[in-house]
């Protein structure tokens, strides 16, 4: 089919180690697929780098069909590139033209240290997770379908908020480095379940205080939204707001009790 | 919740959790707290400025009668806030009661700002290729200065026409609402101020107001559209009127004088 190849100039972001001093480099790709993907162009200049005896690109990389959330590069300045709602790997080489420049950067906030080139340590979403983003359920042979009666647009919505794959994009896109929409998606994707209410304002509260060691605080932007490859919505955001406010009484009058 | 799961993550913290002070306060502890008090604070400004310019078209009414004498409409209004539910508390009493609350709100409000932007300083994204910006209207990036200039400019409009400090206004007089605006906003300078802070506060309340639906968790998809509406609406009301009375001055539409009214022979 296609055999409509593209010569780029790259910008790559090059950094050896986490306390290396970064710098640009300048790497040309040269005869590249339209149906390439952005990871498969990475890869050919890669497999050029080998050939030539130097040190191949880092670049975060795993599932390559937008589920996993490993890879995630600034691209031109935007996470994930200039597409809505796909991630790195589903960005393909026809969108872009013949002698472009790409910019390609790590994510940057004080919270995802730079590991090697374009890789973040992005660990404090675990911490996140590891704070309340669970339910305590006794485990055993798995429940009978439809056993919890849910509404309908509660499980919508908490399919919506479930769609989140953990990549970042939100935290490298906000101006503030804040993780609110990653936060308050993983909040409301157990918060608005049945199954998620017995610990729905201790998971709030611990979430969103764990939250706040490691990133900045909302300013209502919206970046993150645009950038997300899943496009999360700004909404479980005041959701996690009301709740977070809330929470402050209720744990309080759980606390209280004898 | 169940024992915490052991520790596995080396991700380390940017900043330490404080010691968590009892209840209202803690909610000040956390960024999102703040954020909230932020917009609780900010409706109340809001709500102020709001009655502020709708008080100030009194300006419009021009002379009046009252007690058989002529006397300027906005100067009565003066009075009425000075008087609020006098036989109640004494005069100013209530007067100053709102304004405590509003010193109140103005130092927390600018407190979390302070605060919240040393926080989001320090968590960093400082990326060396240009960021492509979606999302981010002028407004939303713009509030710090935008408050800045709003907060500056308080300061000078207090000291122009409620402590009429005579450098600034010298022909200020205790009491002469009408005169006092009409001569200090007759010089072009201190209408340009006017100007110039009044669009500053519009943006700023475009974004804000906006954000408050979001910070207080006030959000529901089927009218997520009118939070727009309502914040573009009141930045859009509040421009208009404000930005009326130095250009009504300016272009001399409204000239400080001696009240003129024909008074009816009782």
């Amino acid at each position: 089919m296609s055999a409509n190849t593209l010569n780029l100039t790259l910008q790559i972001w090059r950094q050896e180690g986490p306390n290396a001093a970064g710098r640009f480099e300048t790497h040309e790709a040269r005869n590249i697929p339209d149906d390439a993907s952005f990871l498969e162009m990475l890869d050919v200049v890669n497999e050029g780098l080998i050939q030539e005896g130097k040190v191949p690109i880092e670049f975060p990389h795993d599932c390559r069909e937008g589920i996993c959330g490993t890879c995630g590069v600034m691209i031109n300045g935007r996470a994930h590139g200039q597409e809505r709602g796909t991630a790195t790997c589903q960005l393909h080489m026809r969108k872009f033209s013949d002698g472009d420049t790409i910019a390609i950067e790590p994510w940057r906030a004080a919270a995802f240290p730079v590991v090697k080139d374009l890789v973040v340590d992005r660990s404090p979403l675990d911490a996140v997770i590891e704070a309340g983003g669970f339910i305590t359920a006794p485990t055993g042979t798995a429940a009978d379908a439809n056993e919890t009666p849910i509404p309908k647009e509660a499980a919508d919505s908490a399919m919506d908020a479930a769609a989140c794959i953990g990549c970042g994009a939100c935290v490298a896109a906000c101006p503030n480095s804040a993780g609110q929409l990653f936060t308050s998606a993983k909040l409301w994707h157990l918060n608005s379940l049945p199954q998620g209410q017995p610990e729905r304002f201790k998971r709030t509260e611990a979430m969103v205080e764990t939250m706040e060691q490691f990133f900045g605080s909302c300013t209502n932007h919206g970046e993150c939204s645009e950038a997300c490859p899943k496009e999360i919505s700004l909404d479980f955001i005041a959701y996690m707001n009301r709740d977070y406010i809330k929470s402050k009484r209720v744990n309080r009058k759980l606390a209280g009790q004898r | 919740m169940a024992a915490p799961t052991v520790q596995r993550s080396a991700a380390n913290p940017i900043r330490k959790k404080r010691k968590e002070l009892p209840f209202p306060l803690n909610l000040y502890q956390t960024a999102v707290g703040k954020k909230w008090v932020m917009a609780v604070t900010g409706l109340i400004i809001l709500g102020f400025v709001l009655f502020h310019m709708l008080g100030n078209l009194k300006l419009y009414l021009g002379a009046v009668e009252h007690n058989g004498e002529a006397v300027w409409d906005i100067d009565l209004y003066g009075e009425f806030l000075r008087e609020l539910l006098v036989p109640l508390f004494p005069r100013t009493y209530l007067l100053w009661l709102l304004r405590f609350g509003l010193i109140g709100a103005f130092g927390l409000h600018i407190h979390s700002a302070y605060t919240l932007t040393r926080m989001n300083q320090a968590s960093g994204s400082r990326y060396q290729s240009k960021q492509d910006w979606l999302a981010a209207n002028f407004a939303s990036r713009t509030m710090r200065v935008t408050g800045i200039i709003v907060a500056l400019y308080l300061v000078f409009h207090l000291a122009d026409l409620t402590w009429g400090w005579s450098f600034i206004s010298p022909e200020w007089e205790r009491g002469e609402v009408y005169n006092n605006l009409g001569h200090s906003l007759s010089r072009w300078w201190v209408g340009l101020i006017y100007i110039v802070a009044n669009i500053a506060l519009s943006v700023h309340i475009f974004h804000g107001a906006w954000s408050m639906f979001q910070s207080l968790g006030l959000n529901n998809p089927r009218w997520n559209s009118a939070r727009r509406l309502v914040a573009g609406g009141l930045a859009g009301a509040i421009l208009i009127g404000n930005l009326s009375f130095p250009i009504a001055i300016l272009s001399g539409m409204i000239e400080p004088g001696d009240p003129e009214v024909s008074i009816s022979e009782g």
